[in-house]
């Protein structure tokens, strides 16, 4: 298990290197970009191209790569060019609002997930299961700016209850408590129909198993068949997926954040994109990256270790 | 992302080629195929219907743009009727997605066929690479490369090729594995039959069942990830018409005229949610074959 996780740590290495070259490659097919951006569209072409040199971005892209990556060990990454502050500050400022958020969603759909899969897969083929299978795979069918529209639309315009933005700023009659309502709802019913279905599935696969029909026939209560036998070994194997989700709750929130006006990491990229600050994008790309192989690894891991069945194959 | 009828059954390769012929859905199938004909029908007709322009501005109505005898869903905040500019809006993504789920589709499945079939090197290559683009943030990967090479829709159909192409590899690529094991590719092998027409004649039609219910979930996907792209400004360019971007345009407003931005989420929650009912009817078929 430790040969496979130093493995699999030299692959991660190795992919964040490909990732980071291809999108400053991917950044630099027009260098010009940048100072004409920072200065807007009245800039003489002169000046462009005297800010161009200034910034140091005339140089061929290999030798920017390379001097780029050496910064980044050493753990400068950069001045944002469109918030002026070092990148790693704004990052870092961003990511824990995310972060905040997502932990807040996470601690909100495993639980739930957990016990509407379980109910669905503990009688395969019934109508609370069904209803439960149909319900999962509709909500799932929601973009996130649709839910969003429609729980603002109830919660924010009709109720009054909710508020109708999230800036986590202290500024109007609403508690931060209460703006991070909606965003997690949101999250929480785009993401939980599929983690319900893969612990379904897997709930229904362990009710076929021959032990927990000696745990039946012996006279066992159904309920504690389903508490102290099935329903660990079910979780075995959506334990990936339910990491997983994490990957999509830090990176992939940005339509939500949108739809909120929510200060945090999607947001933060789609800026950076959109006014072609190279550094911040770069360095958000790598965040990005890690935290999906590290979740990815730490699934795997994780897996392994729940299941020595697994460890024994390798 | 998510793939709900993906994995509501523990076995992908059940009796595909049992019963393959005759076509009975289940009622969600059924459901699923009426409102996407539905959709289909009424974009195929935009241009015969009485409807105004979806690009021309009623000014009168804005005095009140809530529906009314003359726009039926009302208009938005320049007077454009949006029961046109949903309709339009239905032809632009039931045209966009569709070719880009073709084109992964097609990369994904020929290399997929390629690595199950040769194994060895081709497919760690073509492996790793799958992980690499599937290790990526998919919305941030579209955010870097739309705002670098511009939003049309050419480049919305590239960047899902590209994207959504390694999960049908990965797909096919198992299926493959599997089937090139059979006799049947065993004979045609003896024949003397070549490679391209083992993969392609032999194999690929016994793969087919799991390929076009993944392709129907596919849609579904693709058509959230446009509407997202949309709202979040990197969609297809004003002033055509396209969901993502009229609930963009008037989701400030939700406060007073909510059926500005109402109408397009109903419109795209329904096209998703009849794709996802197709592809659970197709899943069940080709399971109970």
């Amino acid at each position: 298990m430790a040969r496979y996780a130093v493995r699999q740590l030299g692959y991660m290495a190795l992919t964040l290197l490909v990732v980071s070259c291809a999108v400053f490659v991917l950044n630099e097919f027009a260098p010009g970009d940048v100072a004409r951006k920072l200065l807007g569209a009245y800039a003489t072409q002169e000046q462009v191209e005297h800010l161009t040199q200034q910034l140091g971005l005339d140089r061929p892209v290999l030798v920017r790569y390379v001097e780029y990556m050496g910064d980044v060990l050493r753990g400068n990454f950069g001045q944002s060019l469109t918030f002026k502050v070092p990148v790693a500050q704004i990052l870092l400022e961003r990511l824990s609002n995310t972060l905040l958020l997502a932990a807040i969603a996470f601690a909100v759909i495993v639980p739930l997930a957990v016990l509407f899969g379980v109910l669905a897969g503990m009688r395969e083929g019934s109508a609370q299961d069904h209803s439960i299978l149909i319900a999962a795979n509709l909500l799932s069918s929601l973009p996130e700016f649709a839910t969003g529209v429609f729980l603002a639309c109830i919660f924010a315009v009709w109720l009054g209850w909710l508020p109708g933005t999230s800036p986590l700023s202290m500024g109007g009659n609403w508690s931060i408590a209460s703006q991070l309502v909606m965003p997690v709802l949101v999250m929480a019913l785009y993401d939980m129909g599929y983690l319900i279905a893969m612990i379904r599935v897997s709930m229904i696969g362990v009710m076929r198993q021959p032990f927990i029909r000696t745990a039946i026939l012996k006279g066992m209560k159904r309920r504690d068949v389903i508490v102290k036998h099935a329903l660990r070994n079910a979780l075995i194997a959506p334990f990936t997926a339910i990491l997983l989700q994490i990957n999509y709750l830090i990176a992939g929130v940005v339509v939500v954040e949108t739809v909120f006006a929510y200060p945090g990491f999607g947001r933060l990229m789609l800026q950076a994109a959109m006014s072609k600050d190279i550094a911040l994008v770069e360095a958000g790309a790598l965040v990005a990256v890690l935290i999906a192989m590290t979740t990815q690894l730490a699934g795997d891991l994780g897996y392994m270790l729940l299941d020595p069945r697994i460890r024994i194959q390798k | 992302m998510t793939d709900i009828a993906d994995i509501a059954s523990p076995t992908p390769i059940a009796a595909t080629a049992r019963g393959a012929r005759s076509f009975r859905l289940s009622t969600a199938g059924y459901v699923g195929l009426a409102i996407i004909l539905a959709w289909a029908i009424a974009a195929l007709l935009a241009p015969a219907l009485a409807l105004p322009a979806p690009n021309a501005s009623d000014l009168a109505a804005l005095a009140d743009p809530r529906p009314s005898a003359i726009h039926w869903l009302g208009v938005d905040l320049s007077g454009r009727d949006l029961l046109s500019r949903t309709i339009w809006g239905a032809r632009t993504v039931l045209t966009v997605a569709p070719i880009a789920v073709a084109g992964a589709t097609i990369v994904g499945a020929l290399l997929g066929l390629c690595a199950g079939y040769y194994r060895g090197a081709p497919d760690s290559v073509l492996s790793r690479v799958s992980d690499i683009i599937l290790s990526f943030p998919v919305i941030i990967l579209y955010m870097i490369i739309l705002t670098k090479f511009g939003a049309s829709a050419f480049n919305i159909i590239a960047v899902i090729t590209v994207t959504k192409a390694p999960i049908i590899y990965r797909l096919v690529r198992a299926m493959t594995l599997e089937l090139r094991e059979r006799e049947y590719v065993a004979a045609a092998q003896m024949r003397g039959e070549s490679a391209l027409y083992i993969m392609l004649v032999e194999i690929l039609p016994n793969a087919r069942g799991p390929i076009v219910v993944d392709v129907c979930l596919r849609l579904g996907y693709t058509t959230i990830a446009i509407g997202a792209l949309g709202f979040l400004g990197i969609g297809l360019p004003p002033p055509a018409p396209d969901w993502g971007g009229m609930v963009r345009e008037t989701y400030g407003m939700i406060s007073i005229y909510p059926h500005m931005a109402i109408v397009p989420c109903i419109a795209i929650s329904s096209l998703v949610v009849g794709f996802n009912l197709l592809a659970v009817g197709l899943r069940r078929r080709v399971q109970h074959g």
